[in-house]
Formats: C-alpha cells, structure tokens, sequence
C-alpha cells in the first residue's frame, strides 16, 4: 500500500496557509510597524516594511511548518532505532529553489532600489550630492553633531543654532548632516531620518512632516563615553509656530550668532590642539 | 579539572576588575546648604594637570575638583537639592583651548541668562579663549569658562591649585528640577594628546565629566 504523497500534502497546507496568514499579517500587522506616519518618508518606510513582512510571511510559514510536518511525519517511532532511508538530490526542488529564491532577492533589489530613488533617499542620508531630490521649495537645516551633542542650524535664517530641532508641518526640510569631531549618526526615529554625521561631509537627507507633534532624536553610531545621552526631543509645529519659536531662537541666541562662523556645509574639526 | 581551574581565575580577575572599577568610581560629593537663598553652593576648580597627589594614575591630566570640607577633591559627582537654586563658584586655573563650536560660548540656562567673570557680568566669551565649560545639556545649562591668559604670571603648577595662582572666577546660578541624575561635561577639547581633544580625561568619570545628583 503506498504512503500519502506527503509533497503535495504539504505544499497544500502551506499555500492554504499563506494565503489565510499573508492578508491578516499586512492588514492587521502592517499599520502597526514602525517607523509611524510623522512625515511623507516615515509613511513610505511604513510601506516598505508592510512589503517586506508580507514576502516574509509565506517564507517564515514554510520553515516552520516543514519543521512541525517532519516532527509529526517523519519522526522516529518510539522504541526504534532505525537507519533513515538515503536521501538523493532532486533536481526539480533545487531548480525551483533557486528560481525563487534569486526572483524574490532581485525583485527586492528593484523594489528598494525605486522606493530610494522615487522617495528621494527615502529619510536616509543621499550624501552630498544626491540622485534626485524632491520639487518646490525646501527648507535647508544643518544637524551639526558633537562629541555629545547634536545642535541645529538655520541658514535662511541668519545662520541661526539652536539646541533643539523644530520644523514647521507640511514644508519639505533639507536636512545636512555633518559632525565636527568623530564620527556620529542623525536619527530622528519617529520622522523616518537617519543620516550618517562625518566630519567634514555634507550628508544630505529629505524629511517632510505631515503631522504636528513631537520626536526622538538619537545618535545611533557608538561615538564615546555618552553615546547613550545624545538624546533629544524635537518638535513638528504650525508654520506660525515655527516662525515665533525661529525668531525667538534668533533673539535669545543672537551673541552666539555674532560669533559663529559663516554657514559652511561642513566645519574643520578646530581646534586640534589640545588644552590642558 | 582544568575547565573548573579556568573558570575559577577567569572568575577572580572578573570580580577584581569590578573591584578596581568601583574603587575608582568617584565619590558624591554634596552641595553646601545656603540657608539665605534656600538652595545649595557648589564650589569647583579646574586645573591644567591634576598631579601625583591627587591622581597617581593619570597626574597629567585636566580635571574638575571639588571642594568639600574645606579640601579639594577630584571627583565629578555632586548632589544638589531639587527645585532649589544651585550657586556655583569655579576658580578657572588653565590656560585657553578654544570651543570647537562657537555656538557654546554663549551662557544658557542660568538664573537670568547670565555669569559673572571675575566679578564682570557676562552672556558669552570669546570661543577661542574658552579653557572649559560647565554643561548640563538635560538641564539646558551650558557655562563657558574663560580661560587664564597663556602669559600670565604666576601660573598654578600642580593641584589642588591655591587663589594666590592666577587664575579666573567665575560664578552662576542654575535652578533644578525632579530629582534624577544628570550627566554633565565639558565641551571644549580639552584632552591632552588625545585624538580630537576628546579622549583620556573627557571621556573617564572624575576628571572633567560627570554627573549630577538632584535629590
């Protein structure tokens, strides 16, 4: 008497699966992942993420089905100890893996590869001179990181620093991200920004909020003794809040402006010397 | 046999190196009570080379003292009162490094935006001529301290260094607020032979960081 044809058996189970547990996981699971929905670049990695987990989710559901059909199936019957049956190649199953597997990472690839080039880096860190950037008016901030501190300057402005990051709702925000010792990382989680801080580069980054409200902003490159305390929290605010809270940022920081340097993109690493 | 010697002296020079950690660790050191204001003096230094006496490991680095019991001690842990006022004293002894962003050479977070040097009231200093700072960024507190020029007399050789040393003063007052630790540092690099000035003694508790106690 011939055994169940345990191929078909199985791969049944697992599309039967995969197509109960694929929808559920991206309607129920997606809106749910981070980063949230702050900005336009937050939504998009939101996206992107509902993607990857909803791809995933028939993969993850073939592993571990196949684990639970062989322990149930294949496993060994109590009391025996018996030799298992020789295995041999099968060149249809390794030919199909390979198809998949290789369609599924290049499709992966042309996928991430539009969202960056169509999202406009997509909240990361384009460097200098980025592929595409985002149409109409833009306003330019620079995150100027510092063994431990990250400040924040306004170039339309006056040049303006300020100790905490506030950008106005709906506007389009050229962030240029450089450090002016060691090498740090602008993470601003919650607007969907993470943009490496180097000394002496101009790491460009395109965020625009959507919603008012606030967010974290991190370093997330091990930089030193207080990695962990370059913490700060920033503000997404009405255009009209924003344009009180900058010229109070001017009032308030004016004798720090007179002697900051003309807006650079980047800033030597001064003074090298030491002191002491 | 073997396995159970291994993990026996992997186990001491574990518990050893906890051991000299600790020990290293400074000490808190309490705020004097200022009944008039009720809040709290804090009185500090900040010296070139710390010397010998105070730290044999590294007597040639900068560093913040402290004074407590009328003795200054090298320590950069300090407890303060909460929602009080914190009146500070720095006598400044070095000679000036240069803030690396000038931004910081303005007084933020003091009672009324402003300190006093040597006597003169003042909202920021020159960036280069910046020896330290005083800085609690989770305080929004950011004190530049000018330092003694490099051809002043008398300069102080080794600490603890005494006034009759040249030397600048500085003095503010900061309010607190919960209670919760708080880290402070100095934001001019400031460290001798390290990379970018911001290693050695900027990046080891006791020397020229630390933290804040508000109790």
């Amino acid at each position: 008497m011939e055994g169940p044809n345990h191929a078909r058996r199985f791969v049944t189970l697992w599309l039967i699966a995969s197509a109960i547990a694929t929808p559920l996981v991206v309607l129920l699971l997606g809106p749910a992942l981070p980063p949230g929905k702050a900005t336009e670049q937050a939504s998009g990695q939101v996206t992107d993420n509902t993607v990857l987990i909803g791809m995933s989710t028939p993969i993850l559901l073939l592993v571990v089905l196949y684990l639970l059909y062989a322990v149930i199936y294949f496993r060994q019957p109590r009391g025996a100890v018996l030799e298992g049956p020789s295995v041999h190649g099968d060149a249809r199953v390794q030919t199909t893996w390979l198809i998949v597997t290789v369609a599924l990472v290049l499709a992966l690839a042309a996928y991430g590869t539009e969202r960056l080039y169509a999202g406009n880096g997509a909240g990361s860190g384009s460097g200098p001179a980025p592929l595409t950037k985002p149409s109409g008016a833009k306003l330019p901030v620079q995150v100027i990181a510092q063994q431990w501190y990250f400040t924040y300057r306004y170039p339309t402005y006056g040049g303006v620093e300020t100790p905490h990051l506030v950008l106005p709702v709906d506007q389009t925000v050229e962030l240029h991200v450089t450090s002016i010792d060691v090498i740090h990382s602008f993470w601003a989680y919650q607007l969907g920004v993470k943009a490496d801080a180097n000394p002496q580069v101009d790491n460009i980054a395109y965020v625009k909020p959507t919603k008012v409200g606030s967010f974290e902003v991190r370093c997330a490159e091990l930089c030193g003794i207080w990695h962990g305390e370059m913490f700060d929290r920033g503000k997404v605010v009405t255009r009209e809040g924003f344009e009180t809270w900058i010229h109070q940022q001017q009032a308030s920081f004016a004798p720090a402006t007179k002697v900051l340097p003309p807006y650079s993109k980047t800033y030597l690493p001064e003074p090298p010397r030491r002191g002491g | 046999m073997a396995v159970s010697a291994a993990l026996a002296v992997l186990g001491t020079l574990i518990g050893l190196y906890i051991s000299l950690w600790a020990q290293n660790f400074p000490r808190t050191v309490a705020a004097l009570a200022a009944p008039a204001t009720g809040g709290a003096n804090l009185t500090l230094e900040t010296v070139a080379t710390v010397g010998k006496k105070l730290s044999p490991q590294h007597p040639n680095w900068v560093s913040y003292l402290v004074k407590s019991n009328g003795r200054w001690i090298r320590s950069t842990v300090f407890r303060v009162p909460a929602y009080s006022v914190v009146h500070v004293t720095l006598y400044q002894f070095d000679t000036p490094t240069g803030l690396r962003n000038p931004f910081l050479s303005e007084v933020q977070g003091t009672v009324g935006g402003t300190a006093t040097l040597d006597g003169k009231t003042f909202r920021s200093v020159e960036p280069e001529e910046a020896s330290h700072t005083f800085a609690v960024p989770e305080l929004g507190l950011f004190v530049p301290l000018a330092g003694v020029p490099e051809e002043a007399k008398n300069p102080c050789e080794e600490a603890p260094c005494e006034l009759s040393s040249a030397h600048r003063t500085i003095t503010f007052s900061f309010r607190t607020g919960a209670r919760g630790r708080y880290r402070w540092q100095c934001f001019v690099p400031c460290a001798a032979g390290w990379l970018l000035g911001n290693g050695g003694p900027m990046q080891t508790l006791g020397y020229m960081d630390g933290f804040i106690d508000v109790v």
